[in-house]
């Protein structure tokens, strides 16, 4: 069965989400990719405010093409793997949600587990697919980066699975 | 008498392939999808093989980029010796990339400098390699290569006294290592031969084959078999779901080499292969 969720995700929600669930998500999600990740948690590192609110929020490692006339370009997911060594700050400022494709480190998945959040993957090179389901679309920070800015995206049944679940379950452990 | 092929002819088709590379998926790269999708027998995966299918649909549909990534624009320039280029050859190139990313509300991935990092806004420069051949033809061929993918590539020297197998393990392995991080099924283009340098070149110019196609030596396409039948028992399958559905397709391109050694380079490609040709 197929569940739908809405953000901000809720503790009660992400607890019942285990590894290989299909869900439908929607709602607000902000994307980060590599030169944001290293300013959020540069940040971080010095007890500065951040340019968004994440708390309870998702993140989607993407960068869009540029919208044009459209909502926005194309905006599949980006490889993962290249935002381990940023996300266990980023988790414990509060995030409880990753998207992206890939597999994660030993020590994100400890720190999923540790701060109850949840991380999906999306479908990975179907960035036209994924387009249709963003409603809208604006730069949010970081708008020097370009396709690498802070984008606050609003979804409506974006398909995801459910990669890496609270409890640590990991369906890519058979990979590594 | 050369034939004089003006820049501006150049600059024209580049565009026009970059436009269409882009928002156009390969025929052979959707066939194989469609091959794949009724092969997998992992429903989950069989479900994301269609998603593709579809994401190829839409992208035609909407002029929208297959991926996100538009790539680094690799272009290949083959050059008749009966031609006569008027003008610079690289810019024209790199304008005829920049109008196509522009126009076609592409996403601008280059930085101008590997430690500074600042985005050049154009997605040029682009990287060229120029051959000079037969003829008094230019033909182009635009090869947008994202890097999810180009980052799982891999260059291995082996040694002379290496085995059919070997190569083989080795080229697996870099499937292994790639795992479900770079958007498979993947296409592998790989170059045997040559130096470490013209080896990392011939892997990159194996992925304008057909994914089907077959070397012409029997014994490369033996090692293409060996090699396809071995990634896809890895049961890495799309996105990591398990299933049979890991590599599309293996390509090889041999080279001449020196007694004291066997370079194998492996230029992974996500199921996003990407490129189109023409002549001027």
């Amino acid at each position: 069965m197929i569940k739908r969720i809405k953000t901000p995700l809720r503790a009660k929600e992400i607890k019942k989400l285990k590894i290989g669930d299909e869900v439908l998500l929607s709602g607000v999600i902000y994307t980060a990719r590599d030169q944001a990740h290293k300013r959020l948690t540069e940040l971080l590192k010095k007890g500065l405010k951040l340019p968004v609110d994440l708390k309870g929020a998702v993140i989607y490692y993407c960068g869009p093409t540029p919208a044009g006339r459209k909502v926005i370009g194309s905006c599949g997911p980006t490889t993962s793997s290249r935002m381990d060594p940023f996300t266990p700050k980023v988790l414990a400022s509060g995030v409880k949600g990753m998207i992206g494709k890939g597999r994660r480190s030993k020590e994100v998945v400890k720190s999923i587990k540790k701060h109850k959040a949840v991380y999906f993957l999306a479908p990975a090179g179907a960035g036209a697919f994924i387009a249709s389901k963003v409603k809208s679309s604006g730069k949010e920070a970081f708008v020097d980066l370009g396709p690498e800015a802070i984008y606050r995206l609003e979804v409506e049944d974006m398909p995801l699975i459910v990669g890496v679940d609270s409890e640590g379950r990991d369906i890519h452990k058979r990979l590594k | 008498m050369a034939r004089k092929v003006n820049v501006r002819e150049i600059e024209k088709k580049v565009k026009e392939l970059c436009l269409k590379a882009n928002t156009v998926l390969r025929s052979d790269v959707v066939k194989e999808l469609e091959a794949s999708c009724r092969k997998e027998k992992n429903a989950l995966s069989r479900k994301m093989l269609k998603v593709l299918i579809d994401n190829a649909k839409i992208a035609k549909e909407e002029k929208l980029p297959v991926c996100q990534d538009t790539g680094v624009a690799v272009v290949f320039v083959e050059v008749g010796r009966d031609v006569h280029i008027a003008g610079d050859l690289l810019k024209a190139i790199d304008k005829g990339v920049e109008k196509a990313y522009r126009e076609g509300h592409f996403r601008k991935s280059i930085v101008s400098d590997p430690v500074k990092r600042v985005n050049t806004g154009t997605n040029t420069p682009s990287v060229v390699h120029v051959d000079i051949v037969k003829g008094n033809k230019v033909k182009i061929s635009v090869l947008p290569k994202g890097f999810g993918s180009e980052n799982k590539s891999v260059i291995g020297m082996l040694n002379p006294t290496c085995t059919d197998e070997d190569i083989v393990n080795f080229c697996v392995d870099a499937v292994k290592k790639a795992g479900p991080d770079a958007c498979p099924p993947y296409v592998l283009g790989i170059g045997i031969g040559g130096t470490m340098d013209s080896a990392a070149l011939l892997s990159k110019k194996a992925l304008l084959r057909k994914v089907k196609s077959k070397a012409r030596k029997k014994h490369i396409e033996k090692i293409e078999k060996e090699i396809l039948k071995k990634a896809n028992d890895l049961g890495i399958g799309v996105m990591g779901l398990g299933g049979k559905t890991t590599v599309m397709g293996v390509n090889v391109l041999e080279s001449h080499t020196h007694i004291a050694g066997c370079p194998v380079a492996v230029n992974v490609c996500c199921h996003a292969l990407r490129s189109a040709s023409g002549a001027i």
